[in-house]
């Protein structure tokens, strides 16, 4: 039982950074228990700010990497991983990163972070087949006039979307690790980012508000038709029927038909 | 679940790296000549995508070796059966040759502290531990590496030497041990104890495999070292004696470098690999003479020297 005391006493001063050091602990002569405990403490945020390093490169280096690591640390210290899986640690960044007042200038950054997101999602989802575009465009153009407005998809398990009120992809494409000189000279405006992840390699492509809010209704469950009436609402010049084929071209879909979401 | 893969080879004796994913095309084309590799479970614990891949590939070409970071098993709860499940999973799919945790904790109510949290080395925690490792080797049906901790602090209430706990944790769970030299040396350093010393009481019987890594430097309040178990550098220069002292006292033994932070371009890491290879070779013909007091003696002799 006072083991289990000791270590309590040890999470709780982990978890306090004001906190002194909890008792029961010692170091040698000479050394100072505070300074050692910190050494814990410094690796978990460490290595905490390193995971979000790893998932969130495009976002460091739009802001640079003082600033990335002190926002992190902010971040950090209030949110603790649940798992010791940590590629998924960084699911709540991009709204931290919204709400954080010093990068209120950026007003695209907290987007890029969820376009970074959704790709460390896709990388770990699980593998399944995609629907190719031409069976899709087939079905489309049949003689038969299926009901394909009352038809479902199934979403691959890594297909994301990552809403954007800033062009968010070509901001992202544009700051690689291989650009030099980053530059955006495009129309400033508004996209989603639809990250796939077909095969092996995580595909980013952009989608204008009309077909997003398609994409986002008919991988969320609904029929084409109702996924269309929520595109057009939005945006009434919108091609459905080549909506559709992008998507299965990004690897979006496993399946045409069905009645499960 | 069903595993396609036939029963895991034994760890052959020779050196290993850690396998990072920029090192992908190094090795899957280049075929380095290399004894394994060892992942972090955790990393492998997501559904599919190119980290699996990239384990399945390296894993049909050389033996693996699986180390859990994240199980908590020096922790106050019970080890947690999701995550325990999670380990299963990754050692059935990959059949590694070496399956390995740390005595340390993470996990306190629910949340993750990413790090490896020292023990009081007590009674009731070592019959925690204990169960805790019984529990993972019966969900595993197999047997486990324990690796010695690297420590900044000690408990006061701690009753028992480090390597006796070590030792009466295989005795009574049958698991085997995995001696991390670095670690000897920052505990040792730490906490002002001789490191050869601890070589000498650890129950090297145990000793399935070895790990060397780089760690980082501070100073203590008095001025003295503080060294940090950080795996983001070369194996610094006086942990290389220490190893050849613990090839000495336990034999060959297969032996990891880790390198996990600002991890370099392969030709450096596989550099680090062959100069413990180079190491072993020689406990290996030590080994093959008639007598192992020789090699025992030279390894003192490097030790001290």
């Amino acid at each position: 039982m006072a083991d289990r005391d000791a270590l309590a006493g040890f999470a709780a001063a982990l978890r306090d950074p004001a906190s002194a050091p909890p008792s029961g602990v010692a170091a040698r002569p000479g050394a100072d228990v505070a300074r050692r405990f910190a050494v814990y403490r410094n690796n978990i945020a460490v290595g905490l700010i390193d995971a979000l390093r790893a998932g969130f490169p495009v976002t460091e280096r739009l802001v640079g990497a003082d600033f990335f690591r002190a926002m992190a640390r902010a971040f950090v210290a209030d949110h603790k991983p649940s798992s010791p899986m940590l590629f998924a640690y960084g699911g709540a960044f991009p709204a931290f990163v919204a709400g954080f007042e010093p990068a209120g200038g950026l007003p695209y950054l907290a987007g890029v972070a969820g376009l970074e997101a959704a790709r460390a999602e896709a990388l770990h989802a699980a593998d399944a087949p995609t629907l190719d575009a031409a069976s899709i465009a087939g079905a489309l153009s049949g003689a038969v006039a299926v009901d394909w407005l009352g038809l479902r998809v199934g979403a691959h398990p890594a297909a994301r979307l990552a809403d954007g009120d800033h062009p968010i992809v070509a901001i992202w494409a544009a700051h690689q690790e291989t650009a030099s000189e980053p530059r955006f000279d495009g129309p400033w405006e508004p996209e989603a980012a639809l990250v796939t992840r077909p095969d092996q390699a995580v595909l980013v492509r952009a989608l204008a508000p009309g077909p997003a809010a398609f994409a986002a209704a008919l991988l969320g469950g609904a029929t084409i038709g109702a996924a269309g009436e929520r595109a057009l609402s939005i945006d009434n010049s919108v091609d459905i029927g080549r909506t559709l084929i992008a998507l299965a071209d990004a690897g979006a879909m496993t399946r045409l038909g069905g009645h499960e979401p | 679940m069903a595993s396609g893969r036939s029963p895991a080879a034994p760890i052959p004796t020779r050196a290993g790296v850690g396998l990072k994913p920029q090192h992908a095309r190094a090795i899957l084309e280049g075929r380095p000549d290399i004894g394994f590799f060892e992942v972090h479970a955790e990393n492998y614990m997501g559904h599919g995508g190119p980290p699996h891949r990239l384990l399945e590939a390296v894993g049909a070409a050389y033996p693996l070796s699986v180390h859990g970071v994240g199980l908590s098993i020096g922790g106050p709860a019970p080890v947690d059966p999701v995550h325990l499940r999670r380990l299963r999973a990754v050692v059935e799919r990959y059949s590694p040759a070496l399956v390995s945790e740390h005595l340390a904790w993470s996990t306190h109510g629910g949340e993750f502290l990413n790090d490896l949290l020292p023990v009081p080395l007590t009674e009731p925690t070592l019959a925690r531990v204990a169960d805790g490792v019984a529990a993972v080797q019966d969900a595993l049906g197999r047997m486990i590496l324990i690796e010695n901790p690297a420590t900044y602090l000690t408990f006061v209430d701690s009753t028992i030497p480090e390597t006796d706990f070590l030792r009466r944790l295989a005795d009574r769970t049958g698991c085997g041990l995995l001696l991390d030299v670095n670690n000897v040396l920052v505990s040792a350093t730490n906490h002002g104890f001789d490191p050869i010393a601890y070589l000498g009481a650890f129950p090297i019987e145990r000793v399935l495999e070895i790990h060397l890594a780089g760690y980082d430097e501070d100073r203590d309040a008095d001025g003295g070292r503080l060294l940090i178990d950080a795996h983001g550098s070369a194996v610094r220069p006086d942990v290389w004696p220490l190893y050849e002292r613990a090839l000495a006292v336990a034999g060959p033994v297969a032996t990891l470098i880790e390198w996990d932070h600002d991890v370099p371009d392969w030709p450096v890491l596989y550099a680090e690999a062959l100069r413990a290879e180079a190491l072993l070779a020689e406990a290996l013909l030590a080994e093959a003479r008639p007598c192992r007091r020789a090699a025992a003696e030279r390894g003192a002799v490097i030790a001290h020297g």
